[in-house]
């Protein structure tokens, strides 16, 4: 992605904020300007995530495109965070250990790299939750 | 609206067409579509030619007015407009022909889609195909197409057991209808050993599991079907044509393992057909992936949700099976020229319908259906066609 796009959702990439609509109270990540349920009557705010959820599905990526094709193989996973939304990002832990309905947090990374002399981006990642008890 | 048919098909060979460009692709279709229903080209209204990436896969836009031109139409200034929606161009491109018949603006219309694929490296086209997902929400976090779908067949297996070998027989079934089609990128059979034992792409998706890239194109000729039989003495009917959108990121559906889109633009093909999925005799379906026709033949009604992996282990979808899907070899052995694949589907199922498929034609087929799916889902076109009008 070109530098001001990824720019506009720094944000959204490095803290994991989206957006809550105040009038039905539903959570978006990624974030959206306008609620799909509510429509124009909703109101949208930013909100962040705890960063709390579990593994919806995923898939061990043996093959990419040429940005993150040195980064293979990774886990790629969609994520159910605790508040509601699920969204797309990678699991780092052992390939062994990775299972749906496994327990995660997220973290601070690395996404990729455009080339070596271009753009590196960063962003969230997730970790398996190891202490459940130290949740909240 | 009137009723509208296709009364000319035609297709190129699908595969890695390295001696030949995009647009001598899309004219010969084209050609072969014109001469199959007998019309001039001073008859045709317009043109609609699907493709997904002419900018990225030849640095080529404005594919329209290409094509208009180099079929040698730019002198009869005939109105062309290319279409996109992903993997789905080719059907939307189809749909747009036929809106355009049905509503009474145009009599002769050629739809037909084409994709070069193999003029640059691999990943480029990896990456190219991922602008069907959601670049900002998907792909930036390092998501591709058979990474997607090699997380809906995840959850599958998760929810209704489905296995490896479930998916590995529908990559067999298609390379073996493949054989039978002189078009198809694949003429060769395989076994689900070759499948499982193949590299693995996206866990638990091997190679054998994921359709190919392909150059092609294919075209259809479409008319009001009031004069259907000027052209041709088997027009086949459209019976339905039906569109519908869902979530664009895989991770916004209500269900993962199920394609909203597809399921509404099916349940309104068969109310707008006023057929049951029982009535439909064969189909073609969006195999851009094993998984893809599990969940197609689901989402479509021919099996209940969770049961298409053991379906199509029993061989109820071989020729010759309750429900043949994909006699033209599929996305996956045929080939899936992106922007032509929603045309070819039709194409194949006209040549079925006529009885002129050759070694891989199904007995007694009257109704089928076409369904093609832009992205994971984003987008959903199913046809239904018939002989009888």
């Amino acid at each position: 992605m070109s530098v001001p796009r990824f720019w506009r959702r720094l944000k959204n990439l490095y803290n994991l904020i989206g957006t809550r609509c105040e009038k039905c109270n539903e959570y978006y990540y990624p974030p959206r300007n306008m609620c799909p349920k509510c429509r124009r009557s909703g109101l949208m705010v930013p909100f962040k995530f705890k960063g709390f959820g579990e593994v919806l599905t995923y898939t061990v990526m043996h093959s990419s495109t040429k940005d993150y094709a040195k980064q293979t193989p990774y886990i790629l996973a969609i994520i159910k965070l605790d508040e509601g939304p699920n969204l797309t990002s990678q699991v780092i832990c052992s390939h062994k250990d990775i299972h749906i309905g496994m327990r995660v947090k997220s973290t601070f990374r690395r996404l990729g790299e455009e080339s070596e002399r271009g753009m590196i981006y960063y962003g969230t990642k997730f970790v398996p939750l190891i202490n459940p008890s130290k949740e909240f | 609206m009137r009723d509208v048919a296709i009364v000319g098909v035609g297709c190129t060979e699908f595969g890695e067409l390295w001696d030949r460009s995009f647009r001598e692709l899309f004219v010969e279709a084209g050609i072969s579509a014109i001469e199959d229903a007998n019309i001039q080209g001073g008859e045709i209204d317009a043109l609609y030619v699907g493709n997904m990436s002419g900018g990225r896969f030849i640095e080529q836009e404005h594919l329209g007015a290409l094509i208009a031109d180099y079929a040698g139409l730019a002198s009869l200034n005939i109105p062309s407009t290319r279409v996109e929606a992903a993997c789905a161009s080719g059907g939307l491109a189809l749909r747009q022909g036929i809106v355009a018949v049905a509503s009474g603006y145009h009599d002769i219309v050629i739809a037909g889609g084409a994709e070069k694929m193999t003029d640059v490296d691999v990943q480029i086209t990896t990456d190219a195909l991922a602008a069907a997902a959601d670049r900002e929400w998907e792909g930036v976090m390092g998501a591709t197409f058979p990474g997607l779908y090699a997380m809906i067949a995840r959850l599958h297996m998760h929810k209704y057991a489905t296995t490896q070998e479930q998916l590995a027989c529908v990559a067999v079934k298609n390379h073996h209808n493949g054989t039978m089609n002189p078009k198809a990128q694949f003429q060769n059979e395989i076994s689900i050993e070759t499948v499982l034992n193949s590299i693995m792409v996206a866990d638990p998706l091997h190679i054998y599991d994921c359709s190919p890239i392909t150059d092609g194109a294919s075209a259809v000729v479409i008319a009001p079907a009031e004069i259907a039989r000027k052209y041709t003495d088997t027009p086949i009917y459209v019976k339905a044509s039906a569109q519908a959108s869902g979530t664009l990121a895989l991770h916004d559906r209500l269900d993962i393992t199920t394609l909203d889109a597809t399921v509404a633009a099916a349940s309104r093909a068969y109310r707008m057909a006023k057929v049951t999925p029982g009535d439909i005799d064969f189909a073609e379906v969006h195999d851009c992936f094993t998984i893809a026709e599990i969940c197609a033949i689901e989402d479509l009604g021919f099996v209940r949700k969770g049961e298409g992996g053991p379906a199509s282990l029993s061989g109820m979808t071989a020729i010759g099976g309750k429900i043949p899907i994909n006699p033209s070899g599929g996305l996956k052995a045929c080939g899936h020229p992106v922007g032509a694949t929603g045309v070819k589907q039709a194409v194949e199922v006209a040549l079925q319908l006529r009885g002129e498929a050759g070694r891989r034609q199904i007995d007694g087929a009257e109704i089928g259906l076409t369904h093609n799916v832009g992205g994971s889902g984003g987008t959903a076109v199913v046809h239904i066609f018939s002989r009888e009008k």
